[in-house]
């Protein structure tokens, strides 16, 4: 069975980010590259959004096994930073994949985390500006911790990165 | 790339991976004593970050004919590290730990991005994608240098104490390579007096904005010899400590 690049990509939606399990690789942008050589044998690059990124062995792996569960018989996963990870890789679907896990999404940067993207944060429980940063950093690399003056709840951030 | 090309790059690499290493694994010793959990927090992310961060420094070591990076990171003796002895100095309390962080981070993240050019492909890649997660540790080092420099007059002492001592410590981290002549002509770094010059204009503006003063340049005295793997005694108790899992069983699989 002969597979385009097209139904790859498609088959490897349902490989889900292992900390935030609404949203799918692909939506996160980590999945950067898939090609298909003459052989039949499929290629999948991906990148880690940050180089500490704890998960990025087993992502792979995880790829790997997608792809080896839909019948693909030679597959090679590789992790590069040919095409460095920011936060507006991020899918529309997946920005809002991350608000139904109760994090508020990262902002569209322009290449510079500027003060007004750091302090421009909506509440992704009750939409209120009246929040402020508790601190950039989080239970993970990818997150800050925010507190709302309004709905008076904690929430965290998927930060922006450039 | 020549032999000499290939030593220098070696040596740059080490010393960048080695304080990545050796500063991720200070922040990490105070997961568990942060004054608040938010602090807790932060220096146990940015632990992760930078030892995660010599990890793909590491990588490249090893593309070029050095150890595998757990031996690397985990089974050489403090006697060949290459990290600035600033470093390797013990956290002593949140005061000093702040200003070695924003000190260390500012420098760290005017390094990152003048590699980004850096005509060594591998390590300009890295460099890329680290200059952007380095922009949230030095905005951690700005708000808390700021704002215990102007709280009241126990944090301005206790923050201007800090300065004083890590001055001399910070400077160290400019130490020139044996190879600096090489990694200039070769475009593979633009070399410490440029990274120093840099840094100074950088730190100058948020020192003033925490009230805070340099030392005079009469009394600046870097302290070097880390590059060239001179250490206090505090590293050879932080490699035993860093690498006692590791060297229960070199061989194990993880």
């Amino acid at each position: 069975m002969t597979f385009t690049e097209q139904q790859i990509w498609q088959a490897l939606e349902a490989v889900k980010d292992p900390e935030i399990p609404t949203i799918s690789m692909v939506d996160m942008g980590i999945i950067t590259k898939v090609e298909i050589d003459t052989n039949g044998k499929v290629f999948v690059e991906m990148t880690p959004t940050f180089v500490g990124c704890p998960a990025i062995k087993m992502m792979e792996q995880m790829v790997y096994d997608r792809l080896v569960e839909i019948g693909i018989k030679n597959v090679s996963v590789k992790t590069t930073l040919d095409t460095p990870w920011d936060s507006n890789k991020i899918s529309e679907r997946g920005l809002l994949c991350l608000k139904k896990h109760g994090l508020a999404p990262p902002p569209k940067h322009n290449g510079e985390i500027t003060d007004e993207l750091l302090e421009n944060i909506i509440c992704p429980f009750c939409g209120s500006k009246n929040v402020e940063m508790k601190s950039p950093f989080g239970p993970t690399l990818c997150r800050s911790l925010h507190y709302c003056n309004n709905c008076l709840q904690a929430f965290e951030q998927f930060k922006p990165i450039v | 790339m020549s032999d000499k090309t290939v030593a220098a790059t070696i040596d740059l690499l080490y010393k960048i991976a080695d304080d990545l290493l050796i500063i991720g694994h200070r922040n990490s010793e105070w997961t568990g004593l942060g004054p608040i959990l938010e602090e807790d927090i932060s220096f146990s992310s940015m632990a992760q970050d930078k030892i995660g961060q010599s990890q793909g420094v590491f990588t490249i070591l090893h593309q070029l004919g050095e150890p595998e990076m757990d031996t690397n990171a985990f089974h050489r003796s403090a006697e060949s590290f290459h990290n600035a002895q600033f470093v390797e100095l013990p956290n002593g309390e949140y005061d000093f730990s702040l200003m070695r962080h924003f000190l260390y981070d500012h420098a760290d993240q005017i390094r990152f991005e003048m590699l980004a050019n850096s005509s060594f492909e591998p390590i300009a890649k890295l460099a890329r994608k680290i200059k952007g997660e380095i922009k949230y540790h030095v905005y951690h080092a700005n708000v808390w240098v700021v704002k215990l420099g102007t709280a009241n007059k126990e944090s301005h002492e206790r923050m201007q104490t800090a300065l004083n001592i890590c001055w001399n410590y910070a400077l160290g981290m400019f130490e020139e390579s044996n190879y600096e002549k090489t990694l200039i002509n070769e475009e593979i770094f633009v070399g410490e007096n440029e990274l120093k010059k840099k840094w100074l204009e950088n730190i100058t503006p948020f020192l003033e904005k925490a009230s805070l003063k340099i030392p005079s340049e009469s009394t600046w005295k870097p302290v070097y010899g880390g590059r060239n793997c001179n250490h206090t005694g505090h590293l050879k108790p932080l490699v035993l400590e860093m690498s006692e899992v590791f060297n229960i069983d070199p061989d194990a699989e993880w």
